[in-house]
């Protein structure tokens, strides 16, 4: 175990999985001689050489697109998008080619690619650049979504995602690369896709929390025990597919649950979670599931506006005080 | 040699084959196109002096273009005088094609012959399926276009990768896959190539390395150049073919990729089979400069305009750019004037075109026209076309017997193919 | 061969088509893929294009006519070939998507049937006409002013319109313990019930039978008040408050209790000073500890159930079940009602474990953090009213339990020990038995042995 950042876990995982299949690239707009534009992918030119690690130009439908063509044919490429919203321009590639090119094949033409980067808010640049786009690909088939909220996680993650036969979107939280946390060092460490993990375990109620909302429901809890109230805190990791029985089971044992995004409430994963909750443990429920999500407006460039755009401390405790009739 | 356009690329030349077609160009291009450059030269100023007709829609469109009584060329392909320019074009085409018979062997003259007439047999048996309602969805036909991918594909190894649109059935056969499992798949069974799961628009064989039919405009491009991402990664000599129409050269996919294909030197050989209507919308209705072939310009590769109407330009074109390919790792762009003679899928209503455009160009009927020049060259008689006839309709019919008799894919195939490696949720064991 | 020329399916959707017009006639030449007709589908008049070469023989549809897809609508055929089969054909034809479409449509009397106005009650009609002027008054107040009355109302509010508002859990909680949710109110949101109110409601029915006169409720003080009042005169001035739940529980199962449970009562007075001293020295050992006399109490009676287990027993109808353990409930005062938890094998517990668990428990109880295995199922009860100074009183039995023992205040009272008049702690215990599994004698003798131990503290430990 070493103490380091998201950034080097990810770096890590990266630099490991690159070595160990040769089949594997690397490619994105600045993920070479720039050493990437948030520091991910950095030492990796040097180390794999010019035709593993690729610059692209800026064309993220054309190399989206690239990555799905070469996964057809045995590679396994890893796309990275310098942040999410520009996975925007390339959801034809993501959703129409990669989701289901095994399925419109009759199972012959399986894709293992990663598409990752940063998403999620970022720190005041506006509307276009701070978005969470999870609830996009989570709603199609085929495609498998991930979110890491500590180191480890993302370091294991990566590295099944990397390894897995299908489209993989991996979105890391630009706040959080600089996250510190311990990781093992052990090159073989990975952490099943579909499983959830119970960041703190509690008795009273659940909040379920992703990527960075894990350290705010974390937090949240804190001080919610000293008010008397012992909260559990879920963290899918893997929105698709989703672990909705870890999640159910802790529901059936708290009786009152948070879903905490700091996505749109509206169609979000929040949404989907609490609806699976209704479905599957609906008499176990002593209160309504509880949102508490990104505001529903485009993220707004002002500190202060950004800072009331997404969920706090103060709104999960007041949330989970809520469901808890106090 | 370099690119002839006067526009200043650097892009490569190829040797001139093909443009007997060349009447159906614009006519400040016809002024120019004088020998044997495939970048017919183009010289910006007379761009610019393009008579004005070509920018109007069809409700402007003056008298001149007046095609026959009452009718209107809508397209501004064919010439004010059709007739003559056909007449002019077909004697063209023959000479040309019996200048190039020469060059291939007699067995593949009559192969291609045969694939052609298959693929127009097998599209006729389809339109009448369909017309049953034994066929569902979308049926786009390839009847009229068949030289082009006959004659591209005859060009390649089966090691060789073919991505193509939603107008595959053609591409399909001519890969190898057997007409029975293309049909099979447009009647929804399990002995479709895709298992029932793709349907007319989702051909695939990945032991053929037929790596699809793909239905979203233009998304097939990226995906090919991937394709021949990957050939070169591996260092294998395979190169890929990716057919597309004209009017996906105006997605962005396409510039993305052409421009990455030169960037990176992939063995891609992009063939737009310029049909002249995205649907129901003519080409000069739908791009601003429409020869794509010099498009490529912007890109410095190396492309050629082929007359899709004949079978041999269309394999000689591609067999010079599959050379490039496989030695050089470079990308070509060609651009294949072809003619689709049935609607854009089975529901088109048909009112953006008349009758009498389409019948000037079945004059030019590609099927037709090879049998006159293999008849004149004496490679084929009445009495063997019998023969071919007769086996290709045996054929066609062997393939909808067992499109009717394969079964429906199980319920149960509903949900296999989502995933390569399905997870159970909340299961520990580490993920295959 | 000839050609027949069916009804076309031209677009993904067509069912059938109108034939808008014909572009050929009969006896016109007709070469494959030229246009036949015009086809008006659902979507867009089309092209047909034949099919076949030779000769349009035979119209079978005029213009303006429309055919199921795949219905026969013309033949080509050579100019001299015999069609007559294929025009009989047509006839008797009856193409297959056709018979599906006309089997898809219900029958007209069917359709006149559905589309007829039927008018179904509005769920809340079903309740019949008799409270429909009440529900009427209820719909006619304005939401808002209902809403802002808070829980009460909201209360009121669903139980005028017959709908009770409850979460999820409550609901299963309620049905599994067969609580009556009507019998509730809802504390949450709206009235809502919640999980809290079923605990609430389940210890106030266990502690219900365990002691009657807990606290005396704020209005009967004010009527005490009042009547000591100038106004006197006439009949007393009085107002009228809801009963609350919890309240309307107990009511409903001291009712279940003293009706159908044959009680008796048997009580003894209970010389203290020895087991008072034990608790002095106990205490004095480890003031933390803290033992009270009311635990004693619970260590002793549980020692006396295991000597007497006839006493630690229900009735179950066609059986009585005797117990092996003695757990003990033990009634707790909390605000608006009480509350029995169970001190689990008091038996086998040492005095500083009971203590500790009954202080517990009873700090749980008071903030309604109990679980409900935590108040339900004890053998045997036990009430102390001995803190408000009662000297003795009896206890309702909390069913299925055999027995209940009310305890009274602790205090110096003359006695004659030897023939002499002595001041000793005395003590009075009642002990209210279910004479349908405890008889007269029975009850005494666990009486005795309870007091023998009581009064010999020494008997706990030999």
């Amino acid at each position: 175990m070493a103490v380091i950042t998201m950034r080097e876990a990810l770096n890590q995982a990266l630099r490991e999985e690159m070595l160990r299949d040769q089949n594997v690239f690397l490619m994105g707009e600045e993920v070479a001689e720039y050493q990437g534009a948030y520091k991910v992918t950095k030492g990796l030119l040097e180390a794999l050489g010019p035709k593993r690690v690729i610059d692209t130009p800026i064309t993220e439908l054309g190399f989206a697109g690239l990555g799905v063509g070469a996964a057809m044919v045995g590679l396994r490429p890893i796309i990275e998008f310098m942040t999410f919203n520009f996975s925007i321009l390339a959801t034809d590639q993501i959703i129409n080619s990669a989701a289901k090119m095994l399925y419109m094949s009759g199972g012959q033409f399986k894709i293992p690619i990663v598409f990752r980067g940063p998403g999620g808010s970022a720190f005041q640049v506006s509307s276009q650049h701070s978005q969470a786009m999870e609830s996009w690909f989570a709603y199609f088939p085929g495609l498998k979504v991930v979110m890491p909220s500590t180191p480890a996680d993302a370091k294991g993650l990566l590295k099944t995602s990397i390894r897995d036969d299908d489209p993989v979107i991996f979105i890391e939280q630009e706040r959080m690369y600089g996250n510190k946390g311990d990781v093992p060092e052990d090159p073989e460490f990975t952490i099943p896709l579909g499983l959830a993990d119970v960041k703190r375990e509690g008795t009273d109620a659940t909040i379920v929390a992703r990527s960075l909302m894990v350290p705010v429901a974390l937090k949240a809890a804190e001080q919610l025990e000293k008010q008397g109230i012992s909260c559990e805190v879920i963290d899918p990791r893997t929105i698709r597919p989703l672990d909705i029985d870890t999640i159910v089971e802790s529901v059936k044992k708290t009786n009152r649950v948070v879903v905490a995004e700091e996505s749109h409430p509206f169609c979000g994963v929040a949404a989907e979670i609490s609806m699976e909750i209704m479905e599957r443990a609906f008499d176990y429920l002593d209160a309504p599931v509880k949102r508490v999500s990104g505001v529903d407006v485009p993220m707004p460039y002002a500190k202060n506006l950004e800072a009331l755009a997404i969920p706090d401390v103060d709104q999960l405790v007041a949330a989970v005080r809520e469901v808890s009739y106090i | 040699m370099q690119c002839a356009h006067f526009c200043g690329c650097r892009a490569p030349v190829l040797h001139v084959l093909t443009n007997v077609a060349y009447n159906q160009r614009p006519k400040t291009q016809q002024q120019t196109v004088s020998s044997a450059l495939v970048h017919t030269a183009l010289k910006r100023q007379e761009s610019n002096r393009r008579p004005v007709r070509k920018q109007m829609s069809k409700q402007t469109a003056p008298s001149e273009m007046s095609t026959g009584p009452g009718e209107k060329s809508r397209t501004g392909v064919i010439d004010q005088n059709p007739l003559k320019a056909v007449s002019q074009q077909l004697k063209t085409v023959k000479q040309e094609q019996k200048h190039r018979v020469d060059d291939v062997d007699e067995k593949t003259l009559i192969e291609l012959y045969r694939q052609m007439l298959l693929v127009r047999r097998f599209e006729e048996k389809a339109a009448e399926a369909y017309s049953m309602g034994k066929i569902g969805g979308f049926c786009h036909l390839y009847i009229g276009q068949e030289a082009v991918a006959i004659g591209a594909i005859s060009a390649i190894r089966t090691d060789d990768y073919v991505l193509t649109s939603y107008r595959e059935h053609g591409h399909a056969i001519a890969k190898g896959i057997s007409p029975d499992a293309v049909m099979a798949e447009l009647f929804g069974k399990s002995g479709g190539c895709s298992h029932g799961k793709g349907g007319s628009m989702h051909m695939f064989d990945r032991n053929l390395n037929f790596l699809g039919g793909h239905a979203i405009v233009g998304g097939q491009i990226p995906l090919a150049t991937g394709v021949a991402f990957a050939s070169k990664y591996k260092g294998t000599d395979q190169v890929t073919l990716c057919f597309f129409g004209e009017a996906a050269v105006n997605q962005g996919a396409f510039h993305e990729s052409l421009n990455m294909a030169q960037l990176w030197k992939l063995p891609c050989i992009y063939i737009c089979e310029n049909n002249q209507y995205g649907m129901g919308t003519s080409l000069d209705r739908a791009m601003s400069f429409q020869n794509i072939a010099e498009k490529a310009c912007a890109y410095e590769i190396a492309s050629e305009f082929v007359d899709g109407m004949d079978v041999l330009a269309v394999r000689e074109a591609t067999a010079q750019a599959v050379e490039r390919a496989r030695k050089d790792h470079l990308p070509t762009l060609l651009e294949v004037r072809t003619y689709r003679f049935m609607g854009h899928s089975m529901s088109d209503p048909g009112s953006y075109r008349t009758r009498a455009e389409i019948e000037k160009h079945q004059e030019r009927d590609p099927v037709k026209l090879f049998f006159s020049t293999l008849k004149e060259k004496g490679i084929i008689d009445d009495a063997a076309l019998a023969e071919v006839e007769k086996s290709v309709r045996e054929e066609v019919e062997h393939a909808l017997r067992f499109a009717e008799e394969s079964p429906s894919p199980g319920p149960e195939e509903l949900y296999t193919d989502v995933y390569s490696n399905p997870i159970v949720p909340g299961n520990r064991a580490p993920n295959k | 061969m000839a050609t027949q020329v069916i009804m076309p399916k031209l677009s993904p959707t067509m069912e059938e088509g109108q034939l808008s017009r014909w572009l050929k006639k009969e006896g016109d030449k007709v070469s494959m893929g030229e246009p036949l007709a015009e086809i008006d589908t659902d979507k867009a008049t089309m092209e047909m294009q034949a099919l076949g070469n030779g000769v349009l023989r035979k119209i079978l549809i005029k213009e303006g006519e429309s055919a199921p897809l795949g219905q026969l609508i013309a033949i080509i055929a050579e100019p001299d070939e015999d069609i007559s089969a294929l025009e009989q054909g047509s006839a008797a034809q009856a193409p297959v998507p056709s018979n599906k479409s006309t089997e898809a449509k219900p029958e007209p009397a069917a359709a006149a049937a559905i589309s007829s106005p039927s008018p179904v009650p509005a769920a809340g009609e079903v309740n019949g006409s008799s409270d429909s002027q009440a529900r009427q008054s209820a719909n006619a107040e304005p939401r808002g002013g209902a809403a802002g009355n808070g829980s009460q109302s909201g209360t009121a509010d669903a139980t005028s319109s017959g709908r009770l508002i409850v979460s999820p859990l409550a609901a299963r909680m309620a049905a599994e313990a067969g609580v009556d949710l009507r019998s509730l109110s809802g504390t949450g949101p709206g009235g809502r019930i919640v999980k809290r109110d079923i605990e609430a409601a389940l210890s106030q029915t266990k502690t219900a039978g365990a002691a009657t006169p807990m606290q005396v409720p704020q209005h009967h003080l004010r009527a005490v008040e009042s009547s000591s009042s100038p106004q006197t005169a006439g009949p007393s001035t009085y107002h009228d408050e809801p009963a609350s739940e919890i309240r309307r529980t107990i009511a409903r199962r001291l009712v279940t209790s003293l009706g159908p449970i044959p009680h008796f009562f048997l009580t003894t007075e209970i010389e203290m000073d020895r087991a008072a001293e034990m608790r002095r020295g106990i205490n004095e050992l480890d003031p933390d500890l803290r033992i009270s006399i009311n635990d004693i109490v619970i260590k002793v009676a549980a020692a006396a159930l295991i000597a007497h287990p006839q006493v630690n027993s229900s009735f179950q109808d066609k059986s009585v079940r005797y117990y092996e353990r003695a757990d003990i409930g033990v009634a707790v005062a909390i605000e608006d009602g009480l509350i029995t938890p169970v001190v689990r094998s008091a038996d086998g517990k040492s005095l500083s474990e009971i203590a500790r668990e009954v202080r517990e428990l009873a700090e749980r109880a008071r903030h309604r953090k109990l679980r409900p295995e935590e108040y339900t199922g004890a053998t045997f009860s036990i009430s102390n009213l001995g803190m408000f100074g009662i000297d003795e009183f009896t206890a309702v039995i909390n069913p299925p339990e055999g027995a209940i023992l009310a305890v009274g205040s602790m205090s110096l009272r003359p006695v004659v020990r030897d023939g002499e008049i002595v001041v000793r702690q005395m003590m009075r215990v009642t002990m209210s038995c279910d004479h349908r599994v405890i008889d007269g004698a029975t009850g005494a003798k666990f009486l005795q042995t309870l007091k023998k131990i009581l009064e010999n503290p020494l008997y706990l430990v030999v």
